[in-house]
């Protein structure tokens, strides 16, 4: 019965999509029409029965109903509760689920509380809204029916792959949603400004919350997956440029750059028709990104449940929707003036150059992520790694550094390079003297000498906007800004540091021998068999004692599940404050001898603090943004209440 | 500005077309090897058990084209893939072999058990003769012409329908 309520409020709600549609164009072609007043009820009720069609499935999850194919085939009676709830987005039709009713829950709360901009516009943006949810309704009740029943129940579920079985894996499909669903309310905002010609400052405001909060969980869901693959994969590296990081890199540059622009557009009214490029094209690389992921049209060492069928259906989904608004955007956009003019040497200018740069870094993954893709269709096989990205990412990255570092202190519209004079010059005698330093002391490789010296000089000038302002009394945004500028600092600092610095040691080492590793002396004190509930493993008992110091002990494990059988690396990490000890267990080598491997990473770490930094800045933003529309409003409220009561 | 936009428009359609093409296509899992055409690297490997000589490159550019077998006692798809090394072996083929990371005793066995269809096995503790013709995993399977030049690579296990496939092209390897 939950079953079939689930699927009739997936019906019902995907209606109410069409409804919203229907009415949100037939209300835009002649705007006395009375059906527009069904545009802002129709997404509300849809959001509540998305709601209500998710809740559903968690239930026959929670419950473990195996008459459910979807519960049969990812889910097992005796899994801890909190991978019974994850299960429930753990596969492809449960997370297409969560993907609608997210996005129909951001449409209900633009329906409810949304008053700023002209309602014209509102109209439309709920109206592209709904189209975009209408593609995804057809995929999940085409071709995805997560609802499906079994004519023969089993005796017992599928179960859960144990390597999802963590708890930040079961995290982690939620956390990139929230960010593509907010990037897809920015696509909708950018549609409806475009359809009505109305791009203002207002519009900028009103998308940037969305904007902010979809990036906020794209930098959390990015830094998390990093770490994860560090840890996980026993291979030492934290980026591997495979596809499907690419996918998940290339939505968050086009959201930084947008989030700067729209930061344009709302103070300055400047910078509209790129702002609203950027709105399209940073949904358009989520969606990208899902396509690539789910059709298995590249090879990647993410294997998800690839389905040419699906592939179809999404990429159909994608021309529809970016191509339409592609479409949309080169009939329109010249009739959108590009608003007020700036000097080069100005905020605006600064945040230009950003944007040049953040979309040039775009163009570059998403060259080199779809270049295998383009040779294969002339029978070349190549892969691209990072023998490219690197160097051909940091000839931009390295230069956006220097504006990052520069740009805050600029003003609006028009600046002297007088008056910014004496922190650049401070900013530049740190990054020589870190340069120098280096250079001397190190002699390391030109990319990690340059993300050094930029990383200080960043981080010097991050904390500049601060000077003569009132701590107590600077706006939380400014205080966001600081500290994910900071942020970029302290994650850049741990890329090169590690780059630069880390040193590998791989032995076949006798029990009772000590390595050196750096500063570590490590000893391998014993080999002994371990086990779990579904694996057993290899364990090394390993005393690292560091510069001399009281050893401790660290154990990695070389692992053998057997449901389903695949052998892990589980490596043991010994984290200081400046950096990590990583060891992973090999195989056993000739003579009783064991195979290790060793690295010692120099504030490796750093890259990860620096990436939640990042967001915390974000949030920090994103709360003074929220407080301030809230103060607003009451304002507004009042002087209406104040009018009624004096007419 | 105006064409920017339509430019981006273009490029929007052209990667549409680009994935549509590849969707449609069969997808092509198999990876071709890089090292055909390549001479194996000099080396000179231990035997892996007592009956049997070790293994160099010089014994692989003797003249004669040959099959060169990697393989491990502690690898399943080895053993599966055994009856048809006694296939090729019965058509003619002369069989060399690799073992990797293996003990004398565990080879011993494993030959002992599945059959031996090989007249030399090296030993190779530490991959790196493996890994210096291209193989990255166990089983594969090499076809070396008589000057040592790699002809033919084959990944996995040898199924049924490889035997001839091995064969023709040991039969190519050899005019």
């Amino acid at each position: 019965m939950i079953a079939e309520l689930g699927l009739a409020a997936l019906w019902l709600a995907a209606a109410l999509a069409g409804l919203q549609l229907l009415a949100g164009v037939v209300g835009l072609r002649d705007s006395g029409a009375r059906i527009a007043a069904l545009v802002r009820p129709a997404a509300v009720v849809q959001a509540l029965l998305c709601a209500l069609a998710f809740g559903a499935l968690l239930l026959l999850f929670i419950r473990t109903d195996l008459s459910v194919a979807l519960v049969a085939r990812n889910s097992h009676s005796a899994k801890p509760f909190i991978f019974k709830l994850a299960g429930t987005w753990g596969n492809h039709e449960g997370s297409m689920l969560l993907w609608v009713s997210v996005m129909a829950l951001a449409g209900g709360l633009i329906g409810l509380l949304e008053r700023r901009l002209p309602e014209r516009t509102m109209i439309a943006t709920l109206a592209a809204q709904a189209f975009v949810g209408l593609g995804f309704y057809a995929f999940l009740l085409f071709s995805s029916n997560p609802f499906e029943r079994l004519a023969q129940p089993p005796a017992e579920g599928m179960g859960l792959n144990p390597l999802l079985q963590d708890i930040g894996l079961a995290m982690h499909p939620p956390t990139l949603y929230m960010g593509y669903v907010g990037l897809s309310v920015a696509f909708s905002f950018a549609v409806g400004a475009l359809l009505t010609r109305q791009v203002t400052p207002d519009f900028a405001k009103v998308m940037r919350p969305w904007v902010l909060g979809a990036w906020i969980f794209l930098t959390l869901g990015i830094t998390a997956g990093s770490y994860w693959a560090y840890y996980e994969l026993g291979w030492g590296g934290w980026w591997f440029w495979d596809p499907v990081e690419n996918a998940s890199l290339m939505p968050w540059l086009a959201a930084t750059a947008l989030l700067h622009s729209a930061s344009v557009l709302a103070s300055r009214d400047a910078l509209r028709a790129w702002t609203i490029m950027l709105g399209v094209i940073a949904f358009s690389m989520s969606m990208l990104g899902t396509f690539l992921v789910r059709s298995g049209i590249l090879t990647s060492v993410h294997a998800f449940a690839v389905d040419p069928e699906r592939g179809t259906f999404i990429l159909a989904l994608l021309a529809l929707n970016v191509g339409g608004a592609l479409l949309l955007f080169a009939m329109r956009a010249n009739t959108i003036s590009e608003g007020q003019r700036f000097s080069v040497l100005s905020r605006e200018g600064a945040l230009v150059v950003n944007n040049v740069a953040l979309s040039a870094i775009l163009g570059i993954v998403l060259l080199g992520t779809l270049y295998p893709l383009l040779t294969e269709a002339f029978d070349v096989k190549v892969s691209v790694g990072p023998p490219y990205f690197n160097p051909v990412g940091a000839i931009f990255f390295l230069p956006m550094l220097v504006v990052l570092a520069i740009g805050p202190l600029l003003r609006w519209r028009r600046d002297s390079f007088e008056r910014i004079q004496s922190p650049v010059v401070a900013i530049a005698v740190v990054a020589l003297a870190v340069l120098a330093g280096v250079y001397f002391i190190a002699g390391i490789a030109l990319l990690p000498l340059l993300g050094l010296t930029l990383a200080a000089a960043v981080a010097v000038a991050s904390f500049l906007p601060l000077r003569g302002r009132s701590l107590r009394r600077l706006p939380s945004p400014v205080w966001g800004m600081v500290v994910a500028h900071f942020g970029v600092a302290v994650a850049l600092f741990g890329m090169a540091s590690d780059t630069a610095f880390q040193q590998e040691r791989l032995v076949a080492a006798e029990v009772g021998d000590t390595i050196e590793d750096g500063p570590w002396a490590i000893t391998l004190v014993s080999v002994e068999p371990a086990a779990g509930p579904n694996w057993t493993a290899l364990e090394a008992t390993l005393a690292a004692s560091y510069k001399g110091g009281t050893p401790s002990i660290i154990r990695p494990q070389a692992r053998s599940f057997w449901t389903p059988p695949q052998e892990t690396s589980e490596v043991a990490l010994l984290t200081r404050w400046n950096g990590q000890l990583y060891a992973a267990l090999g195989g056993e080598a000739e003579g009783d001898r064991w195979q290790l491997r060793l690295w010692w990473k120099p504030f490796v770490t750093w890259i990860w603090y620096g990436g939640v930094l990042i967001a915390l800045g974000g949030l920090l933003a994103l709360i003074g943004r929220l407080a301030g529309d809230l103060k607003r409003r009451n304002a507004r409220a009042q002087i209406a209440l104040r009018r009624e009561t004096t007419a | 500005m105006t064409w920017f936009r339509w430019i981006m428009l273009g490029l929007a359609i052209g990667l549409f077309g680009l994935f549509a093409y590849q969707l449609s296509q069969p997808k092509d899992e198999f990876i071709h090897s890089a090292m055909i055409g390549e001479t194996i690297p000099p080396f000179d490997l231990p035997p892996a058990v007592a009956d049997r000589p070790g293994l160099s490159s010089a014994d692989l550019a003797d003249g004669q084209p040959k099959l060169l077998n990697v393989f491990a006692s502690w690898c399943v798809p080895c053993a599966a893939e055994a009856p048809n090394l006694a296939r090729l072996e019965a058509a003619g083929a002369d069989i060399v072999a690799v073992a990797i990371r293996d003990r004398p005793e565990d080879v011993a066995r494993f030959l002992a058990t599945y059959g031996n269809p090989f007249t030399r096995i090296g030993k190779d503790d530490i991959s790196a003769v493996q890994l210096s013709i291209g193989s990255s995993g166990v089983p594969e399977t090499f076809v070396i012409d008589g000057d040592g030049v790699i002809r033919y690579q084959h990944m996995g296990d040898i199924r049924d329908e490889h035997v001839p496939v091995l064969l023709a092209e040991l039969r190519e390897a050899g005019e």
